[in-house]
């Protein structure tokens, strides 16, 4: 499904990510974790599109295609949707209006006609409540004052309505007590299916409790420096980052 | 080049006089063109006009409207289309004036509870002055005022809206002002709006025309006597070309409330002053406004709230989003008087540049002789969010409505204040041009 090949990407100042491989099939998860600087979250984005980054080299192929040259909303209506480590705030669009225009919109480009408005609402209702999430949420503009764990179950729940085939998660763990937590991976969860395939970006090993990844994958410095699978994230969590860091300079 | 201008209202002010009008009147119109002679069209150099050159404009040659060889039947169908075009609900109160004159034939007058009146006010001036001289008379303050000098040297038509006590208007009273005909014409439009106490209504002007470059100089006279309420919107759909200006005064007696909802798209130069008096206690008082020039057009608008009497609040957001090489001019007046004390007010101008050539002038100016008062007042300029571009293109939206939708979401607050349903569609159609919208906005 997805095909990272030599990836580099820098911001104007520096090189962030300095030669990605990367394959994910359709049905998998893959976890990536590092540090914090490593160029976790820049992978995400350079994923999703966001152009503050500048790729230098390599490609990404999605099913096939290049994505990176697909704009933003064309990758996100083929499919890929990053869930934000921090959701942004949009004051005066209501949450229910922005998730109906992103459906519609995702809908549109696949030439199928807008949804109804109660078909809407039954969804959004069955979502809302699988996600612990009060409905008068939805009047409220997008994510404006909510807690940070309310804006990490919007992301899932943008999720859940999307159907995204490729979602990237960047850091949806962090700011999460114990059973956001796990709402939020169950969320994760209901998605998995073997037409779906899931990255989860992570600092810490707890949330690969409940979302059991395929495969693991440790980022530092710009570069993959060792894949494994489920008990590399155990071995992480044991030895901590430090002993990353003769990886790196090999 | 000026005096050549004034030469020009100058014929057409003595061609004017021929009409047959009451002594009172006479005396009035000369009172305001002396004004005017003395003032002239206000150039650059004066500090309230240092950022709005009107003088290209207002010096071009227009015919007098209202004496303009006007025939309605050769343009029925254009008059029909701008009326259908700026109808917003079949059951408001419908009043057309086609440049400045009032016209029956276009207006829709549903029944009116008992004493309300709403009529031409030239018809008024002649049945019953009593009515209106007062207000006429002492309204308006020509000192500094050019053009509502100018305005009353031609003052002679537009619509009398005259609530009695204790009488709640449930329809909203919708005035149309059009400019239609196939030369450059100026229309002085007088509109006098008396809410009496305890009553309550809503107003909405609209403003738009098709014609060879038109000036619009327009007044609008409110008065609110004791615990009145009114709504007022303001629809300025000009056409490109166009000169508008238009003075609202309001007087606000005791425990009144006051809310103006200004919404400004047309015209290439458009002026609007909005000068409240806050004379009583207990008043209430919001300025809401929104304007959204682009291409080469300059919108400035002025506000003033005067706080007369303690115990009064007044609210003010005006929001511009500015495009192209658009320029947009706040200025913003608060007085608290030495008597005024416990005032509440708040000012807010925020203006979102989409454009790096669009220009905006931003200008509070807080006069505050009382002593125990809260005044707060700010004005931020800003450009669409990035951050909240991509996160909706990463949901799928197209860059083009995340953009229509961002620049919507600036806007709802000020379009979401106003009550009445007919407007606020009408608005949001505007702002989301093209795309669906459904009733989920917030």
């Amino acid at each position: 499904m997805l095909e990272i090949k030599n990836l580099h990407a820098r911001t104007t100042e520096t090189e962030i990510l300095r030669g990605i491989n990367l394959k994910v099939a359709a049905g998998e998860v893959h976890a990536i974790m590092g540090p914090n600087g490593s160029g976790k979250s820049t992978l995400a984005h350079v994923i999703a599109g966001r152009d503050d980054y500048e790729v230098t080299e390599g490609e990404i192929l999605y099913n096939g295609q290049d994505l990176l040259d697909m704009e933003i909303e064309e990758r996100a209506a083929e499919g890929v949707f990053l869930a934000y480590q921090y959701p942004v705030e949009i004051a005066g669009v209501s949450n229910k209006y922005f998730l109906r225009t992103a459906m519609n919109s995702i809908r549109k480009h696949h030439d199928q006609p807008p949804i109804k408005r109660t078909e809407f609402l039954d969804l959004l209702k069955e979502n809302l409540s699988r996600l612990g999430m009060d409905k008068g949420m939805m009047d409220r503009s997008v994510n404006e004052g909510f807690s940070g764990g309310e804006k990490k179950r919007n992301e899932i729940l943008q999720m859940a309505m999307l159907q995204p085939k490729l979602a990237v998660l960047d850091e949806t763990d962090s700011g999460l007590d114990i059973d956001a937590l796990k709402i939020v991976a169950d969320g994760v969860n209901a998605l998995r299916s073997p037409e779906r395939a899931t990255i989860v970006v992570t600092h810490y090993q707890r949330l690969l409790d409940y979302i059991v990844p395929d495969k693991v994958h440790v980022l530092a410095g710009g570069k993959i420096v060792r894949s494994g699978d489920k008990s590399l994230a155990l071995e992480l969590e044991q030895k901590g980052y430090s002993f990353l860091q003769e990886l790196v300079a090999t | 080049m000026i005096a050549t201008e004034q030469e020009t209202y100058q014929d057409q002010y003595v061609a004017f006089q021929r009409q047959d009008s009451p002594a009172w009147l006479v005396e009035l119109r000369q009172r305001g063109f002396d004004g005017f002679t003395r003032l002239g069209i206000p150039h650059k150099r004066l500090e309230d006009w240092r950022f709005t050159n009107v003088a290209p404009l207002a010096n071009r040659p227009y015919a007098l409207a209202s004496l303009a060889d006007f025939d309605v039947d050769t343009h029925h169908a254009e008059i029909d289309a701008l009326v259908e075009q700026a109808t917003l609900d079949d059951d408001f109160h419908r009043l057309v004036l086609i440049n400045g004159r009032y016209s029956d034939q276009w207006s829709r007058l549903h029944d009116l509870a008992d004493g309300v009146v709403i009529d031409n006010l030239a018809k008024v001036i002649a049945d019953r002055p009593a009515d209106v001289r007062q207000t006429l008379e002492s309204g308006l303050d020509f000192e500094d005022a050019a053009f509502a000098a100018l305005n009353t040297a031609f003052l002679d038509d537009g619509v009398l809206v005259d609530v009695p006590d204790g009488v709640v208007v449930d329809r909203p009273i919708h005035l149309v002002c059009l400019s239609i005909g196939n030369r450059p014409t100026v229309s002085h439009s007088r509109n006098v709006v008396t809410l009496g106490a305890k009553s309550k209504a809503h107003v909405i002007e609209s403003y738009l025309g098709k014609s060879e470059p038109y000036f619009t100089n327009a007044v609008t006279q409110i008065t609110l006597d004791e615990s009145a309420e009114l709504d007022h919107h303001k629809l300025q759909h000009e056409e490109l070309g166009v000169l508008h200006i238009a003075l609202t005064t309001v007087a606000q007696r005791s425990s009144s409330c006051f809310r103006s909802h200004y919404f400004s798209f047309g015209a290439s130069l458009a002026r609007n002053e909005l000068n409240c008096t806050l004379d009583g206690e207990q008043i209430e008082t919001t300025l809401n406004g929104l304007y959204m020039p682009t291409g080469e057009q300059l919108m400035d608008c002025r506000t003033r709230v005067d706080h007369a009497e303690p115990n009064c609040n007044s609210y003010e957001l005006y929001k511009g989003i500015l495009n192209d090489r658009a320029k947009g001019v706040f200025n913003g007046k608060i007085f608290v008087r030495q008597d005024a004390q416990k005032t509440d007010a708040k000012q807010s101008n925020q203006a979102l540049l989409l454009s790096d050539d669009a220009v905006i002038n931003t200008k509070p100016q807080l006069e505050i002789y009382a002593d125990d008062v809260r005044c707060t007042h700010g004005a931020t300029i800003g450009e669409l969010d990035d951050a909240a571009m991509y996160y909706l293109r990463s949901r799928g939206v197209p860059q083009d409505l995340a953009r229509k939708i961002l620049i919507f979401a600036f806007a709802n607050d000020v379009v979401q204040g106003v009550e009445l349903p007919a407007v606020r569609r009408h608005l949001e159609s505007i702002l989301l041009s093209g795309h669906e919208l459904s009733e989920d906005v917030l």
